[in-house]
């Protein structure tokens, strides 16, 4: 149903015909039309694949942390804020597109693949952040409050840095779930790496563009991992450290 | 011993006075509990003197020295500060002014050395320089190298090291009073000997107004100008110097907590130099003892020979004369 209602939006790609030898030869895969497209598919695809993930990681993080602060102040809270977001984190994405398109003002916008998007970075980044504050060890959060800390002063600068590696982790896995699932939301909107994945779908016989575009979505999510994993040697210099 | 408001002004960086300390009948009730935790607690510490509160579990040492800083609100009483009532302070406030020393330290794991003893002249406002040298100065009262310890995490750092730097935190603002709860708890009998040598050694430097928790009455003794026992329910058994309490308990419940061997434990209160030695005049001895072991200590080593006499020396190794059972048994009498 949705692959129907999403098929004429999917441009061709292929570059009209068969205009190199191993595009001919329906080889798995063809290096020169992936030289060729670059410019023109690729590189335009994995640009808007990265805002697309940026947003979404970037929205969903400030809705997780100030969801885990304030469960972190009102225990109640946790309960039915980890119901909703395992409610949204266990909905299969196609059928999650299906819902939201036919909302009034979202249809086969961005702003449905970004709402769909930030929707599965939530459980990940609200559990990890509010297990990390809970872990800050009970005597040093008593000897800060002790020594004339007030709650702020304590958040600040003992609770959020000893949770920053149990933040960080939660948000290596968002990143990483959210740029594999943005593939996916090229169904709504048609841009990123989905795009030129859907292309080759409907292409029966030439798979050069999945497997160009597939490769270049695993590379960006292995690349962002890194940056992530240096960013958090970077934030939390003492847990490198041992007698 | 340090003597009521004996603070001293100078020092490493010309310490504030010390403050006296008074509880007036302070009474602790948690809510849903019959029993008080604290009941009727009135007793005061003058300035610059050790008060230990000792008792066997579920007496509240913790929770009265907890009082103290508005950690656990009163429900009844009151408790002067430098003749100032503590509520009438802003908490937070209040905090900065009173050292904080917890059994389990409660480093900062993720600051340093530096930073961790930083920690309240920081929450105070201090310019940057000061902070700095008023760190580099407290490293060097423990016995670190600023430039060594300083840049480490606590991780880094042994059990004994993470003790002092945990009291090195504590004095950073130079705070009037310290509230120091089983410091030395959680470390092995050698190394806590050790740790509350230095720190007796420290607190005859810098002294401080001490309330310092323990429910090790060889610690309490060991450690306090003043010994406050506590029974059941917070209640205040006997407040007294460590010397008279061992020598006249208040009441049964104070003789069975200082335990059957006080007349023993009085022993290790004073030293060889307290006693009149014999002179040697030929006698066989069996070994040396120094001068400034404890008549506890002498005693032990005498019944471990056999009886027999032995020589003690002062710290130069010159013979100061013999000491014998007949003569250590007379001073139990």
């Amino acid at each position: 149903m949705l692959l129907l209602a999403a098929g004429p939006v999917i441009p061709t790609f292929g570059g009209g015909g068969s205009s190199f030898s191993c595009e001919r030869a329906n080889r798995l895969f063809c290096p020169s039309w992936v030289s060729h497209n670059w410019g023109s598919v690729l590189w335009p695809a994995l640009r808007q694949h990265v805002e697309l993930t940026l947003i979404a990681v970037a929205i969903g993080f400030v809705i997780s942390t100030t969801l885990a602060l304030i469960a972190y102040r009102r225990r109640w809270l946790e309960r039915p804020v980890l119901v909703v977001t395992s409610i949204l984190y266990t909905i299969p994405s196609l059928a999650l597109f299906e819902l939201l398109e036919p909302v009034p003002g979202l249809g086969l916008s961005r702003t449905t693949a970004e709402i769909a998007l930030v929707s599965y970075t939530l459980l990940i980044m609200f559990r990890n952040t509010l297990t990390g504050l809970r872990e800050v060890p009970p005597d040093v959060r008593d000897a800060a409050a002790g020594m004339g800390m007030g709650p702020l002063q304590l958040l600040l600068r003992i609770e959020l840095p000893l949770a920053l590696p149990a933040i960080i982790a939660g948000l290596r896995i968002a990143t990483v779930t959210v740029i594999s699932l943005a593939t996916v939301a090229s169904l709504i909107d048609n841009e990123g790496l989905g795009a030129p994945i859907l292309s080759a779908i409907a292409n029966e016989v030439f798979k050069t563009e999945l497997i160009a575009a597939g490769g270049m979505a695993v590379v960006l999510a292995l690349m962002a991992d890194g940056v992530l994993v240096l960013l958090q040697r970077r934030l939390t210099p003492w847990t490198r450290t041992a007698i | 011993m340090p003597t009521p408001n004996s603070a001293q002004t100078e020092g490493p960086s010309a310490y504030r006075q010390a403050a006296s300390l008074e509880l007036r009948h302070v009474s602790k009730r948690y809510e849903g509990q019959r029993e008080p935790a604290i009941t009727d607690l009135s007793f005061s510490v003058p300035a610059g003197e050790v008060c230990v509160l000792v008792g066997p579990s579920g007496s509240g040492k913790t929770t009265a020295m907890r009082l103290i800083n508005r950690m656990i609100p009163l429900s009844g009483g009151d408790i002067l500060l430098g003749e100032r009532s503590v509520l009438e302070r802003e908490p937070n406030e209040l905090r900065r002014e009173i050292g904080y020393v917890i059994q389990q330290i409660g480093l900062f794991p993720h600051q340093t050395v530096a930073e961790n003893i930083a920690t309240v002249p920081r929450l105070l406002g201090w310019e940057r320089s000061r902070t700095r040298a008023r760190v580099d100065e407290l490293l060097e009262l423990i016995g670190m190298d600023p430039q060594e310890i300083g840049p480490r995490y606590p991780a880094q750092l042994s059990g004994g090291q993470r003790q002092r730097v945990g009291v090195a935190r504590a004095l950073a603002a130079d705070p009037p009073l310290m509230l120091m709860d089983e410091p030395f708890g959680a470390i092995d009998p050698i190394n806590r000997a050790r740790l509350q040598e230095e720190f007796l050694r420290l607190q005859a430097r810098v002294r401080k107004t001490v309330v310092f928790v323990t429910h090790d009455i060889d610690e309490a003794i060991k450690m306090g100008d003043k010994i406050a026992i506590l029974r059941q329910g917070g209640a205040l058994a006997q407040y007294d110097t460590p010397a008279e309490i061992l020598t006249n308990p208040a009441d049964e419940f104070v003789a069975e907590f200082v335990g059957a061997d006080r007349a023993l434990k009085r022993l290790g209160l004073a030293t060889l130099h307290d006693v009149e030695l014999m002179a040697r005049d030929g006698a066989v001895v069996a070994g040396q003892v120094a001068l400034s072991a404890t008549i506890k200590d002498a005693l032990s080593k005498l019944l471990a020979e056999g009886g027999k006499p032995l020589e003690v020396v002062d710290d130069g190794g010159t013979p100061a004369g013999i000491v014998t059972l007949e003569l250590l048994g007379g001073l139990l009498s």
